[in-house]
């Protein structure tokens, strides 16, 4: 009955070898997604990290380097501790902090390293490196961040991070990977692809912990990393920390300009932090921190705080009233009062007269004869053309668009056009009388310090201007700098008109800014009170020098401070001083603006 | 003297042989799998596994000389002071064995380790083979059906309580010999609807699927047939039986512990967590696969050197040899078990005794299953359970014990003619 069945069973014996040999084919023979993998696993392709290039000043001193961390790594698999308070005590770590991180790793993957403590310093390593033996299942992996000697420019410079999973979402050439590091803002995030050079790949076999076991194929498949090209910036390390310690403890900006290249020679943002703490195992913390301030020390002002222009602004008015013919040096204006409210100097006035004494009804009346022109007989029509006449002329001046300086997120600030009121008020609602305020640079006009600064260099150079940038030189080679950055945007005035224009801001100083006055260099500037609604104003100074051949063209903007003729005038008179002097011959000035009182 | 009564000739050489290609073959992927390029060893190096396996081998050669040597009716008389013998040590090893893993399997004699429940798989099959000789020992009968499953149950119980489930479950295998014997077909059928049915249920993630299904059958087989009454009332009985089993299966994983329950997870859904607790099946998947049908060559094969695969060298030596001889190496060592096995079903079926016939069919199922088992939880077929591949596998409990299992046999074999002499 029974003897049939060792048949049964030595089927069943062929049967199992044929469906163990058909699935061994399919994942051997016909699935060859299992060779890739091995491969991926295996065969690692190791990155290798280019150096990040560094950043110097323009009279070649650094402004940020590379230090290097070290990463301290742990295979879950073969971590093993005995006695956990001994260790937290020597990888200075607590406890929870550990079993946290442990078990982050251990999710991650139980025989893969991940970090545990992230960027150990130089110090620190050189403290556990030899106890390192004692415990298996970690060793460490050298990385570097960046460092800042000076400790300055942190607006500027930007820092690098993490990238962002947005960021990764818009790589399209797939460059960067998760935990790499990127540069988040300022030079570091424009020049990304100058800095960050290019990276390598090493194909190693390496086993389960990814320990080195030789170079795969010979290393036929290697490349090596080209490291971040240098750049040097055109700021000035001197004339920036002066800068700095200037402004501590307000708000505000200062850009300094040289007016023949649009070089940036200082670029601040108060209140200023430390770039070093966005560098290193803090940068969570203190970005938090950072962001948290209200403050907002993040904010790069220069190029993101928008303000109306102000009296400053009347200049402009001036250059466009001469070249279109509406206005000779000589035309003159009483100073009505009734028209918009201006403070007491001799009436009439001319030009000269009108800048020097910052002339609000002169420039009422001005304005009025360059945007009502009767090209049309309808005074709606008439003002409508006049305006966008004027748009077009005042946006050469570098306004109301960005200016594409070589930092992210730049603002354009405003001047307004015939579509902003049409929008506002509907069209043919609106006419002179509707937007005079422009004249005097309030109303719907916004422009940013680096806007304002540039306005300086066109007043120095006489009606061109090189966009303002930051940079100098690519490995030493000023070739290399963006083509846009070479290109003298002429603003369509005379060189001759401003000649009259020069005296007058010289002349201006010894009216509404005496204190900026330097007894042997001749500073032309122009005062500017922005209104602040929220507050008390902000105090504005524009001024290049010396007069004769401008060397420096600034605009400072302190926030809160009152009018220009103090904190503003006196900040940028020190600024000057110091870069064509390199040195202050005035302390008690110095002491009156870093003490920042800002009474008289 | 004839030829034919030389004793040497009597042995059955070619099973022999397959041995002897199992166990070449095996240390050679040990070496390949301990092997580092970087500090290479020699093979015969006794600080690295492969050097160690020649002594197990070596070791092994002198059992098998002492079983050859010994007295055939030896294993026939000892069978059952040998199984006690087994059963005790087996139940003093939870006390007294050595913690690995959280199992105390493993006895430790001074500088040897060894694994009882492998041992004892020799001494249940000697014992099986002895209560079953008896001609009175009729597997139709529920009373002798009883008492073979008591036989089988001793050992894994105790088994159990190390506790060793992959080893216990290799006693299940003896279920193959008892088929061979006469255990009615029935229970097989059964048996094998009850595995469909776990195993379906544990693949289709939602329950509802099973209820549908199992409703549609068992309402066409209601009304394909006779519509009695009491058809009717059988067929809605069974059909909620698979239901309410579907069920409670899924509370029964639930309880069982974690790591188990992962097991049974990834075997349905390898990708579940390919870095953790798929890593195992993953990874030796990667190995086998990217083997290809050549292989990578002799120890040029990357992820079980590079330490991708956990516990290459025992329960995954067969992600070497398939990862460096590729599918040709799979094929020629999966034949070789298939031949083995059906080279003993031919031995065990000519032996003129039960009692050599039903150890002949033990080993067979405990060979069968092992291989199976083995070499299906390398390629994703079956969850993994810690069990070796016979002959293959690094370690000296194995190698001896299956060794032992085996020549055994050989040498009843060789006395088939004898045995008959003396029973009659």
């Amino acid at each position: 009955m029974n003897e049939n069945r060792h048949s049964v069973i030595t089927v069943v014996i062929i049967i199992v070898g044929i469906v163990l040999l058909t699935k061994l084919f399919v994942i051997q023979v016909l699935d060859d997604s299992f060779l890739r993998r091995a491969e991926r696993n295996a065969v690692q392709r190791i990155v290798d990290y280019p150096y990040r290039g560094l950043v110097y000043d323009r009279h070649g001193e650094l402004l940020v380097y590379n230090n290097p961390v070290f990463d301290l790594m742990v295979i879950p698999k073969e971590f093993n501790i005995e006695d956990t308070a001994k260790f937290c005590k020597l990888f200075q770590i607590e406890k929870d902090q550990l079993i946290e991180r442990y078990q982050k790793a251990r999710k991650y993957s139980y025989v893969k390293p991940s970090p545990l403590i992230k960027q150990i310093s130089n110090t620190e390593f050189a403290r556990i490196q030899d106890y390192l033996i004692d415990y298996p299942g970690l060793f460490i992996m050298t990385r570097s961040v960046r460092a800042y000697p000076d400790s300055v420019g942190a607006s500027a410079l930007g820092y690098i991070a993490e990238i962002q999973p947005k960021q990764l979402e818009r790589d399209s050439a797939n460059y960067y990977n998760q935990g790499d590091y990127i540069g988040h803002s300022g030079i570091e995030s424009y020049y990304e692809k100058i800095l960050r050079g290019k990276k390598g790949a090493k194909y190693k076999m390496v086993n389960v912990r990814g320990v080195d076991k030789g170079s795969f194929k010979n290393g036929q498949l290697d490349t090596a990393s080209i490291p971040g090209e240098n750049l040097q910036s055109t700021i000035d390390l001197e004339l920036q920390k002066y800068g700095e310690k200037l402004m501590e403890g307000k708000k505000g900006s200062v850009v300094a300009i040289e007016p023949k290249t649009g070089e940036i020679l200082s670029i601040i943002s108060a209140p200023v932090y430390n770039p070093n703490l966005l560098a290193g195992a803090a940068y969570g913390k203190n970005y938090g921190k950072l962001l948290n301030d209200s403050t907002m020390p993040l904010f790069n002002r220069p190029i993101m705080a928008m303000y109306p222009p102000g009296s400053i602004f009347k200049i402009v008015q001036s250059l466009i009233g001469l070249q279109w013919g509406i206005i000779t040096p000589n035309t003159t204006f009483a100073c009505n009062k009734a028209l918009v409210a201006c403070h007491n100097h001799p009436s009439p006035v001319n030009l000269f007269g009108a800048i020097r004494n910052s002339c609000n009804p002169y420039y009422y009346q001005a304005y009025r004869l360059m945007i009502n022109q009767d090209v049309s007989s309808n005074t709606y029509t008439d003002t409508q053309i006049g305006l966008d006449k004027w748009h077009e002329a005042v946006e050469k001046f570098g306004l109301g668009n960005r200016l594409g300086i070589d930092l992210p997120s730049e603002k354009s600030g405003s001047v307004p056009s015939s579509l902003l009121y049409d929008r506002m008020y509907g069209k043919n609602r609106w006419k002179y009388s509707t937007i005079y305020s422009l004249s005097i640079g309030q109303g719907e006009m916004q422009v940013t310090p680096v806007q304002m600064a540039n306005l300086a260099a066109i007043f120095a150079n006489k009606g061109y201007y090189y966009t303002p940038h930051l940079i100098k030189s690519v490995d030493g080679d000023p070739e290399k700098i963006p083509e846009e950055y070479q290109i003298k945007h002429e603003v369509g005035v005379s060189p001759h008109h401003f000649d009259m224009v020069q005296d007058a801001m010289a002349e201006a100083l010894y009216g509404t800014a005496m204190r900026a006055i330097i007894s042997d260099i001749t500073i032309a500037g122009k005062t500017g009170t922005a209104q602040n609604p929220h507050g008390e104003d902000h105090s504005v100074f524009v001024a290049f020098a010396p007069k004769e051949n401008p060397q420096i063209a600034i605009a400072v903007y302190v926030e809160n401070a009152g009018w220009g003729g103090r904190a503003a005038a006196s900040t940028a008179s020190l600024m000057i001083e110091k870069y064509l002097r390199g040195h202050i011959e005035r302390p008690a000035l110095e002491d009156y603006v870093l003490v920042g009182d800002f009474g008289d | 003297m004839r030829q034919d009564d030389l004793y040497i000739n009597k042995i059955d050489w070619l099973t022999i042989l397959i041995y002897l290609a199992l166990v070449m073959i095996g240390w050679i992927n040990i070496y390949a799998a301990v092997y580092d390029e970087q500090a290479a060893k020699s093979i015969f190096d006794f600080s690295i596994n492969s050097g160690k396996q020649l002594v197990w081998i070596g070791t092994a050669v002198l059992l098998i000389t002492i079983i050859m040597v010994a007295d055939y009716r030896l294993f026939d008389n000892l069978s059952l002071i040998l199984f006690g013998f087994f059963l005790l040590i087996l139940l003093l090893t939870p006390f007294i064995g050595k913690e690995i893993n959280g199992q105390r399997a493993w006895f430790e004699l001074g500088p040897f380790r060894l694994q009882p429940g492998e041992f004892a798989k020799f001494a249940t099959a000697l014992a099986l083979a002895k209560f079953i000789e008896k001609p009175s020992f009729d597997l139709s009968l529920p009373k002798y059906q009883f008492q073979a499953i008591l036989i089988i149950l001793l050992p894994i119980s105790l088994i159990m309580l190390q506790p060793d489930t992959g080893t216990a479950m290799v006693y299940t295998s003896f279920f193959i010999m008892l088929y061979r014997e006469g255990m009615p077909q029935k229970y097989y059928v059964l048996a094998l609807i009850f595995i469909a049915i776990s195993l379906l249920s544990l693949a289709i993630e939602n329950n509802i699927y099973i209820v549908a299904a199992v409703s549609v059958i068992t309402l066409t087989m209601i009304l394909s047939g006779k519509k009695t009454w009491k058809r009717t009332l059988t067929f809605s009985l069974i059909g909620v039986a698979i239901i309410a089993y579907s069920y409670s299966l899924d509370l029964v994983v639930s309880k069982l512990p974690t790591h188990q329950q992962n097991r049974i997870m990834v075997l349905f859904n390898p990708d579940i967590d390919p870095l953790g607790v798929g890593w195992n099946v993953t990874q030796s998947k990667i190995a086998i696969g990217s083997g290809g049908f050549w292989g990578k060559g002799y120890l040029e094969g990357t992820q079980t050197k590079f330490d991708f695969v956990p516990e290459q060298h025992t329960d995954f030596i067969f992600c070497t040899l398939g990862e460096e001889f590729g599918w040709i190496g799979s094929l020629v060592v999966v034949g070789l078990f298939v031949a083995l096995l059906i080279r003993l079903v031919f031995l065990a079926e000519r032996q003129k005794t039960r009692f050599s016939r039903v150890y002949g069919y033990c080993v067979v199922s405990v060979l069968l299953f092992h291989f199976m088992i083995n070499i299906s939880m390398t390629i994703g077929l079956f969850p993994v359970v810690g069990i070796p591949l016979p002959f293959f596998s690094y370690g000296g409990s194995s190698l001896w014990s299956f060794t032992i299992l085996l020549f055994i046999f050989i040498k009843l074999d060789s006395h088939r003619i004898q045995l008959l002499g003396r029973m009659n």
